[in-house]
């Protein structure tokens, strides 16, 4: 699935070095489960964002493995240490195998 | 629908085991932390699960946990069709080893959180979630 994926996320724009940082992110994506049927009893094949990770210049903060459990739109929330100015990189990986990428800056205030 | 005498005994016993037992998982949610932490005990403290205690909707049903000094957290619904949730991983970057997401639930049911700590111990936390309407199609 490649249509109507678009990932969302809030950083702040800059912080205190050292300071910890909230970071929300979203995903539009339908997560079908694998176990819902169509009208003529056909199962609709499983497609969902299977890992998704955050790196704040190249050290991982976090790395998440989803299952079909997680909702549609895949929400994830956490906190991430700032020790200097630098990017965060997000990554989503798709069943399918696309990956969906995104990057904020963030500077020391 | 008619039962024999052996299986109506069977499922009193099936139900005063869960009965006697509330935070049993079921199998499959177990061999699922088994897999996770090897056979290790899992200690009560360590590890803090947020849940709400009714779900109206089982579609989106917020869930956070936070365990100071985890490397790993592994949350399992017990009672959907298949236990797995998420996996998140802590990295150095991490400032608290805390994540909120939103998770399916398809029906009321235990969610349970296990952690990884920094020790290599294990620690287990659940929560029960009444769910008014399930997430899972059907």
């Amino acid at each position: 699935m490649a249509s109507g994926v678009k990932p969302r996320v809030k950083v702040p724009k800059k912080a205190a070095a050292g300071e910890a940082v909230t970071i929300k992110t979203l995903i539009s994506h339908k997560m079908e489960s694998g176990q819902r049927k169509d009208k003529e009893g056909n199962v609709i094949p499983r497609s969902i964002i299977n890992r998704f990770t955050c790196e704040f210049n190249g050290a991982m903060v976090i790395d998440v493995t989803m299952e079909p459990a997680i909702s549609t739109n895949p929400y994830v929330e956490f906190e991430a240490t700032v020790p200097e100015a630098g990017d965060f990189k997000f990554t989503w990986y798709d069943d399918d195998g696309s990956v969906y990428d995104e990057s904020k800056s963030i500077k020391i205030a | 629908m008619e039962f024999s005498r052996r299986e109506t005994l069977a499922m009193g016993l099936g139900a005063a085991v869960l009965t006697a037992l509330p935070f049993r998982v079921i199998a499959a949610a177990e061999d699922k932390i088994a897999e996770f932490t090897g056979g290790a005990d899992l200690a009560d403290t360590g590890v803090e699960l947020t849940a709400p205690e009714i779900a109206e909707n089982g579609n989106t049903v917020p869930i956070s946990v936070n365990a100071p000094g985890a490397t790993a957290i592994l949350v399992l619904a017990t009672g959907n069709p298949t236990p797995g949730v998420a996996t998140f991983n802590f990295g150095p970057g991490a400032a608290s080893q805390s994540a909120s997401t939103r998770i399916r639930l398809a029906g009321t049911q235990d969610v349970v959180a296990v952690a990884k700590l920094a020790d290599g111990s294990f620690a287990k936390a659940s929560a029960a979630v009444k769910v008014t309407i399930g997430g899972c199609g059907g």
